[in-house]
C-alpha cells in the first residue's frame, strides 16, 4: 500500500518534458533568483575559489577578472538563452529533435547525461569530504584520482543516495530546497571568511588588499600547478556554464519563466556564488595551505570545517546538494529523451546511480576546472547551431526546424558543425597550445559558420525540389 | 504564525554572519563563532521552510 503511494505520487511529478510549459506553471522572479543563487552558491564553490589560489592567481586579477566573466555569463544567459526559452517553452532535447532530428539528439542526449552525471557526481564527492570528518575518513589530495578506500566509497554512496531521491520528486521541490537554502549558504561563506581573516594577518580592513596580494592570492602557483592569469579567471568564470548559457541547457529551467529578462536572475547566481562564494572560499583554503604547510590535501569538507565548525561542514554538504540535485534533474531530462516511455522518478534513478558511481572517484573534484571548461566546450556547438538556427537559417531563405520540417532524423549540418567544431578545438589546443578556457569562444563562431554553410549544402536540393512541385 | 516563524527565521541568519565580525575585531573567540553559527543553522532551518513556500502554491 505504502508501496503504491510512493509510486503514485512519483507518477504525478510533471514536468512537462514533452510539451510547451502552459501559463498556468509560468513561476516569478523568486523561483528563478533563489535557483540561481542555490544553484552557484554550490558545492563546486568550494573547489574553484580554492583551486584559484592552488594555481597562483594575483590579487587584482581575481577581483577584475571574476567581474568581467560574470557580468559576461549574465548577458550570456540574458540575451541568448532566456529569449529562447520564453519563444518556445520547451526543453533543449525537444527543440534539438524538431532541429536536428531524433538520431542526433540521442547522441547528443547520451554525452549530455553523462556530462551532467559527471558535474553531480563532483558535488557528490565534494560533499562527502564533510560527512567524512568524524569518521576520520582518508581525505583525497591534488594528486589523487582512485577512491581513497571502502570509508571513501560508503559515504558517497549515502549522499548520492539521498541526493538522488531529493531530485526524484521533481523541479518543485529541487527549487525549494535551493530557495531555502541559498540565504543561509552565502552566509556561511562570507561568516567564515571574515572570521579567519584575523589568522591571516588582517588586523583591521586598511589591511585586507595587502594581505590579499601577499599572503591569499599571491600569484605564486603550488608546485605542479599552471599559474592563472586574469584572462584565464575572466574566461573560466564565463564559460564555466557554458553548457547552460550558451550550450542551452538552461532551457530546461528558464521555459518557466514569464518573461525572457528573467535570464538576469543569473546575477544572483554569478554575483553571489561565482564572485563572492569564490572569494570567500580561496580565503579559508589560503588558511589551511598555512596551517597544513601547503599540504596537497584537497578536502572543500575539513576546510569549511576548520573555519566555521559544524555549520561549515554541514554547509558543505548542503552546497553540494544544492548543485547535484538540479544537475541529476537535467541529466534526467536528456535521458528521457533517450527513453521517453520512461517516468520522470524512474529516469532520475538511473542517472542518480551512475552520478553516484562517478563520485567516488576523486580526480573528478581535482581536475574540476579543466572538466567543466571541457564540458562547456563539448556541449557549446548546440547552442550555436539553435540560435543560427532561430535567428539567422530563416532570414537566408532556408526553412527552420530541418528535422521537423522535412520529416528527418538526422540534421547532416547539425552534427558536421558539432563534429567539426570539437576537432578544430583540439587542434588548437595540440597545434597552437591555446588552453582547454579559451576554446569555447572560437568554437562558437566556427560551429556556427560550420552550420549555416552546411545547411545550405542540405537544403539547397530540398527547397529547389519543392518550388518546382 | 507566519512571523514567528519569519522572526526565527532572521535571528538564524543574524546568528550565522554577525558573530564573525566580532571575532575579526577581537571581541569574540573563534569557538564561540563556531557555537553562534551552528544555532543560527538550526534556527534558519527549523523556521525557514514554514514561510518560505513555494509559489505557485502561494
Amino acid at each position: 500500500m505504502a508501496r503504491n503511494n510512493i509510486v503514485r505520487k512519483l507518477d504525478s511529478v510533471e514536468e512537462f518534458e514533452r510539451e510547451p510549459v502552459p501559463e498556468r506553471k509560468w513561476k516569478g522572479w523568486g523561483s528563478f533568483i533563489g535557483m540561481y543563487a542555490g544553484e552557484h552558491t554550490a558545492g563546486t564553490e568550494f573547489v574553484i575559489g580554492p583551486l584559484f589560489v592552488a594555481h597562483g592567481v594575483a590579487a587584482a586579477d581575481l577581483v577584475l577578472g571574476l567581474i568581467a566573466g560574470n557580468l559576461m555569463a549574465v548577458l550570456s544567459w540574458a540575451f541568448l538563452t532566456a529569449p529562447v526559452a520564453v519563444k518556445f517553452r520547451l526543453t533543449l532535447y525537444c527543440l534539438l529533435e524538431k532541429i536536428c532530428g531524433r538520431k542526433f539528439t540521442l547522441i547528443y542526449n547520451s554525452v549530455n547525461a553523462l556530462m551532467f552525471c559527471f558535474l553531480a557526481g563532483a558535488m557528490i564527492a565534494v560533499s562527502a569530504t564533510a560527512i567524512g570528518i568524524p569518521f576520520g575518513l582518508r581525505m583525497p589530495s591534488l594528486e589523487d584520482w582512485l577512491p581513497a578506500g571502502i570509508g571513501w566509497i560508503a559515504a558517497v554512496i549515502a549522499i548520492g543516495a539521498v541526493t538522488t531521491l531529493i531530485a526524484m520528486f521533481g523541479y518543485n521541490l529541487v527549487s525549494r530546497f535551493a530557495n531555502i537554502a541559498a540565504p543561509w549558504m552565502i552566509l556561511v561563506f562570507v561568516g567564515a571568511a571574515v572570521a579567519v581573516l584575523p589568522e591571516l594577518g588582517v588586523k583591521s580592513i586598511s589591511d585586507i588588499w595587502d594581505r590579499a596580494r601577499d599572503t591569499i592570492w599571491t600569484g605564486t602557483p603550488l608546485a605542479g600547478q599552471s599559474r592563472f592569469t586574469f584572462w584565464h579567471v575572466m574566461f573560466f568564470a564565463w564559460f564555466c556554464n557554458t553548457a547552460m548559457h550558451i550550450g542551452m541547457a538552461d532551457l530546461s529551467i528558464l521555459r518557466y519563466g514569464r518573461k525572457w529578462i528573467y535570464g538576469f536572475s543569473s546575477a544572483t547566481g554569478m554575483f553571489v556564488g561565482h564572485y563572492i562564494a569564490w572569494i570567500a572560499s580561496g580565503i579559508l583554503y589560503a588558511l589551511f595551505l598555512i596551517e597544513s604547510n601547503f599540504s596537497t590535501e584537497f578536502a572543500p569538507g575539513p576546510v569549511a570545517f576548520r573555519a566555521a565548525g559544524i555549520a561549515g561542514a554541514v554547509c558543505v554538504v548542503i552546497a553540494g546538494w544544492t548543485t547535484a540535485n538540479p544537475t541529476i534533474y537535467r541529466a534526467g531530462l536528456a535521458l528521457q529523451a533517450i527513453r521517453p516511455k520512461w517516468r520522470t522518478w524512474r529516469v532520475t534513478c538511473v542517472v542518480g546511480t551512475i552520478t553516484t558511481f562517478a563520485a567516488c572517484f576523486p580526480a573528478l573534484v581535482m581536475k574540476l576546472l579543466n572538466f567543466v571548461a571541457l564540458y562547456g566546450l563539448i556541449l557549446m556547438p548546440v547552442g550555436a547551431i539553435i540560435l543560427m538556427d532561430i535567428y539567422l537559417i530563416p532570414r537566408l531563405g532556408l526553412r527552420s526546424g530541418y528535422a521537423e520540417t522535412f520529416g528527418k532524423s538526422f540534421h547532416p549540418a547539425a552534427a558536421l558543425a558539432w563534429v567539426l567544431t570539437l576537432i578544430f578545438s583540439l587542434l588548437l589546443n595540440q597545434l597552437l597550445d591555446i588552453e582547454v578556457f579559451f576554446l569555447s569562444l572560437p568554437g562558437w563562431f566556427f560551429a556556427a559558420i560550420v552550420y549555416v554553410a552546411g545547411s545550405f549544402w542540405v537544403q539547397h536540393g530540398r527547397i529547389k525540389e519543392r518550388r518546382v512541385a | 504564525m507566519n512571523a514567528v516563524f519569519r522572526s526565527i527565521s532572521v535571528a538564524g541568519l543574524i546568528l550565522t554572519l554577525f558573530p564573525s565580525f566580532f571575532v575579526f575585531g577581537g571581541m569574540m573567540t573563534p569557538e564561540t563563532h563556531k557555537l553562534l553559527m551552528l544555532v543560527g543553522t538550526v534556527f534558519w532551518f527549523a523556521a525557514a521552510p514554514f514561510w518560505m513556500r513555494p509559489e505557485d502554491k502561494q
